[in-house]
């Protein structure tokens, strides 16, 4: 006998196929009552995690399920999404089957994904986690420069908020107090000159764009 | 920028001593930033790199250590020989760092395969029971993870799950329990969440919570009330899919959503729209309220919003308000995705069902719709629209075909073109002046492509000469089937008897397609005399409601109720005296085929659920055709608390006449195996019926009853975060004292109230 996995997760090809905007739920099986029927409830929420650059470039990103099983497919995703929300600076959207929240900061492109049949305030609380976190950790510069020199301590951060798709820890002050990294005080006085101008430049040009 | 084999280069430092943690940090980031962007690292090096890093444990700098921990993950599949760290990840997930102990365990836990599982089994239940909350939860999810890898050592689990779900950890998660009664439970985050859960029987039938008098359903509405969205969205959530549920029991749940429709949160008008978007598909009067809302919805910045908003509109409004609501959604349609233009199509053919004398309104936007750009899925939703207009409302019809045919003057969808040329050919004669669509009609044959020319032959309801004169440029045209189907058809026309075209033109083939596909090749393989007999192919069943099917709403015709399968059975059981007196049939299960396909005799079972029995019908067939069996039954060996009351037998059982045999088996009245230990699975016999109950700590309540699916509800309720001072909690309390368990279950069993002082942590 077949045994079946520890708890059936909502079919990625289901939401992908209805490719409704918060449609109906998939066509209630034979011999069930008809109407609207509750998803089998699973712990594995979120799908991916991804932060991208303005160019929509890839900076960090975790796929938890095998919606995208290759990295083609995962690049094309991003940039779907990209294009879809940086323009329109929306906080939410839903994409083939999928919903996704999406959080910018400077130069940055937070993003978190999960099915479409997933309580969208438990991505939202995810994104906020993720988005304080680095916030504390990056010394309140959630931007790409720093993003990069502390790659280490935003992988910490991920690793403590979402484990295998499954919500691991969603209050910030916990995940800062586990992960006990803070971006480097000294690298920020080694700056130059030239590169402190370069930055405040850049700040206000981004402040202008919004 | 990073070049990989730069990068691994410098990860030779990994192995000098001492060792600098800074700078291997920063090679170790590296690496893990070109995993990241997905960069593909062979095996070899892979494993260089993994064994180089595991010199690194030899630090004891925190973040390095976490780092390797990391590292450990993102290899695990590509590297060869992982598991060698599995000792210095059981000595950090037992030592008194406590900020190692959780990522050392969610490490320990992805390198381990289901041989070596047993090894750390201990050392994972001491962590799921311990008091560090980090700790307890890595562990807990760690386990969740293993239960796809060996499901049978992880249950085992389940008493330090149990345990771990009293204390006062923040996430902590109980497993599943058995392959059949799977189910999980989270309790997390810092809000309190409720999940209901389910328990799949192992026919993977779900059964919800039926009864809306369930005293579960007054705590779910008072979670309306909680003091964090949430919980209120998800409590909302779960009463609107209850099914059964009547608009009155909807009400509350439907106005905490108008509410979140004007919160200043993007993403709590986006769930609440889409919510009321289900509810207005089944009960579009309780949604009626907010109708309001969601007009000031429409004019969102965020555009998949303001759809919501405008197709949950389009499913609660008014006659009146329809041309008001197409024009609004015409000024933004060009702004939205291909999607969402779709699902606003359907929810405008559903409007055309609804009040069938907007036609003209919604044709006119249809058409302009029709004409802009827009994919494939979206010009065929705009067509199925207007095709059901037309075919269903006599005073749309010539509108319809107008716009149709403009439409196929320039289409490149030849699917499309095809459907509507062959809906020309059925509706164009009924129309007043069929002629004029001769016109589009020809110039198509001329035009397009052979698949379009072929279809061609649909136009010849027309009976009209001047139409046969395409017919003859057909018969020369360059494409074979082309020219096949037009001589088939001239001949057939030019015998002009309505029996011969009604037979070989107007009428399909009623016969399932591929069944003559397998005919047909059955007979090219066997020499025969006899021509083909269209009659052996087993007729098509035809899909009644398969064009409704696809525009996913509910119609407000009333759908014809055929007998269920488990009616059938009801009946049939309730005319066996014995089974006179089992009660209400609960439930059929799906039939389970207990034999090889090539045995002397072949059994399927199906197992009937009552109140306090089983019936498992065997339907047994014989296929030896030299003997006659008699007096069959099937023999069952239940377990000790189930009882074999009786067993008819079939009389006889003549070759391949399949005979029914029952054997009635009474539940055991009293569950109270339950308490907190499982009963012990394993591979569980056909025969056997076992039942399970659990419950689990003060705050956390289940039972299950596997195999035949009760429901199960799991209610999940946390305070907030130990950090928040205790006035601050939300008191729990579950106010009712028993679930009504049906069938025999003890309702004795004390099933917690309200959380004791004692356990209310300080």
């Amino acid at each position: 006998m077949q045994r079946p996995e520890a708890w059936p997760r909502p079919h990625p090809g289901e939401g992908a196929a209805a490719a409704q905007a918060g449609g109906p739920a998939p066509p209630a099986r034979v011999g069930e009552p008809a109407g609207l029927r509750l998803q089998e409830p699973s712990l594995y929420i979120i799908k991916a995690v991804f932060i991208l650059d303005n160019d929509g470039h890839r900076l960090l990103a975790k796929y938890y399920d095998d919606t995208f099983p290759s990295l083609k497919e995962q690049m094309a995703f991003e940039k779907n999404v990209f294009n879809k929300t940086s323009r329109t600076d929306s906080e939410i959207a839903f994409l083939g089957g999928m919903t996704i929240v999406c959080k910018s900061s400077t130069d940055l492109f937070l993003y978190v994904v999960g099915s479409s049949h997933e309580n969208e305030l438990m991505l939202v609380s995810v994104l906020t986690c993720l988005f304080e976190s680095l916030n504390h950790v990056l010394r309140k510069n959630v931007e790409k420069r720093w993003l990069l020199e502390n790659m280490d301590g935003a992988f910490l951060v991920l690793d403590e908020i979402v484990d295998g798709g499954v919500i691991l820890e969603s209050d910030p002050q916990q995940v800062i107090q586990k992960v006990n990294f803070r971006a480097d005080d000294s690298s920020l006085t080694e700056q130059s000159v030239a590169q402190v101008l370069q930055s405040a430049k850049e700040q206000i040009k981004w402040s202008l764009l919004k | 920028h990073l070049e990989k084999s730069a990068v691994l280069q410098e990860a030779r430092i990994f192995n000098e001593t001492p060792i600098n943690p800074r700078r291997c940090l920063h090679i170790l980031t590296k690496i893990l930033y070109l995993l990241n962007q997905g960069e593909h690292f062979g095996t070899t090096e892979a494993t260089e790199a993994f064994f180089a890093m595991t010199r690194l444990f030899q630090s004891n700098d925190q973040t390095l250590r976490r780092m390797c921990y990391l590292t450990i993950k993102e290899m695990a599949t590509i590297s060869e020989d992982v598991i060698i760290v599995t000792s210095s990840l059981t000595k950090d997930m037992t030592g008194k760092e406590d900020v190692y102990r959780g990522p050392a365990i969610r490490a320990l836990c992805r390198i381990t395969d289901g041989t070596m599982l047993q090894a750390i089994e201990r050392y994972m239940k001491q962590a799921i029971v311990d008091k560090v909350s980090g700790v307890s939860s890595s562990a807990l999810v760690s386990s969740l993870h293993m239960m796809k890898i060996s499901h049978d050592v992880v249950k085992r689990w389940v008493n330090e799950a149990q345990e771990a779900a009293s204390s006062d950890n923040i996430m902590v998660q109980v497993l599943p329990l058995s392959h059949t009664g799977c189910f999980s439970v989270c309790l997390c985050f810092e809000l309190c969440i409720l999940h209901l859960f389910f328990l799949l029987s192992n026919d993977a039938l779900c059964i919800f919570i039926t009864s809306h008098e369930s005293p579960l359903f007054d705590f779910i509405e008072s979670c309306l009330r909680n003091k964090h969205e949430m919980v209120i969205y998800e409590a909302a959530s779960a009463i609107i899919h209850l099914p059964n549920c009547t608009a009155r029991e909807l009400a509350p749940a439907v106005s905490v959503l108008q509410l979140f429709c004007s919160s200043p949160k993007p993403a709590l008008r986006y769930a609440a729209v889409r919510t009321l978007n289900k509810v207005a598909m089944k009960h579009p009067s309780a949604v009626t309220a907010c109708n309001l809302d969601l007009e000031n919805l429409i004019t969102d910045s965020n555009r998949s919003i303001a759809t919501l908003a405008i197709t949950t509109l389009l499913k609660t409004g008014s006659e009146s308000s329809v041309d008001r609501l197409m024009k609004q959604i015409s000024s933004f349609v060009s702004e939205i995705s291909d999607e969402f233009k779709v699902v606003v199509v359907q929810a405008i053919s559903a409007l055309c069902q609804k009040y069938p004398r907007k036609h003209s309104v919604m044709m006119t936007f249809l058409s302009n719709m029709l004409r802009d750009d827009g994919g494939f899925e979206y010009k065929r939703a705009i067509v199925d629209c207007i095709i059901s207009i037309v075919e269903e409302n006599p005073e749309g019809k010539e509108a319809g075909l107008a716009h149709l045919c403009e439409f196929i003057e320039d289409c490149e969808h030849t699917v499309l073109a095809t459907k509507i040329l062959h809906l020309l050919g059925k509706e164009g004669p009924r129309t007043p002046v069929p002629s004029k669509y001769i016109r589009f009609i020809f110039n198509r044959v001329v035009l397009e492509n052979e698949a379009v020319r072929a279809g061609y032959w649909k136009f010849l309801g027309y009976r009209d000469m001047p139409l046969l004169c395409p017919l003859d440029r057909c018969m020369m045209d360059t494409d074979d089937e082309v020219r096949d189907r037009a001589t088939f058809y001239l001949n057939v026309l030019q015998q002009r008897q309505m029996a011969l075209n009604a037979t070989y033109i107007f009428n399909g083939l009623t016969v399932s397609v591929p069944g003559m596909e397998k005919a047909l090749h059955q007979y090219t393989l066997e020499p025969s005399e006899k021509p083909f007999d269209m009659k052996s192919i087993p007729l098509a069943m035809a899909p009644v409601f398969e064009q409704k099917a696809e525009i996913m709403f509910v119609a407000t015709k009333p759908e014809k109720f055929a007998p269920s399968r488990q009616d059938i059975f009801q009946e049939q059981l309730a005319a066996i005296p014995e089974f006179m007196d089992l009660g209400p049939l609960f439930k059929s299960s799906e039939p389970v085929q207990l034999t090889e396909a090539e045995t002397e005799y072949f059994v399927r079972c199906v197992k009937h659920v009552f109140t306090n029995h089983i019936v498992f019908q065997f339907d047994c067939t014989n296929t030896l055709n030299d003997q006659l069996l008699e007096k069959v039954t099937v023999q069952m060996e239940p377990s000790e608390s189930h009882e074999v009351l009786c067993c008819l037998p079939a009389p006889s059982l003549a070759y391949n006449q399949p005979g029914i045999c029952y054997t009635l088996v009474r539940l055991p009245d009293d569950d109270s195996t339950a308490g907190t230990n499982p009963q012990e699975g394993g591979e569980r016999s056909k025969n056997a019926s076992q039942l399970e109950l659990l419950t689990v700590g003060a705050n956390l309540w289940f039972f299950s009853k596997m195999k035949y699916g009760l429901m199960l509800v799991c209610a999940v309720c946390r305070p907030v975060t130990s950090a928040c001072p205790q006035r601050e909690r939300q008191p729990l309390t579950l106010t009712f004292a028993s679930v009504p368990l049906p069938s025999g279950l003890s309702t004795t069993r004390a099933f917690p109230l309200a959380p004791r002082a004692a356990d209310v942590p300080g």
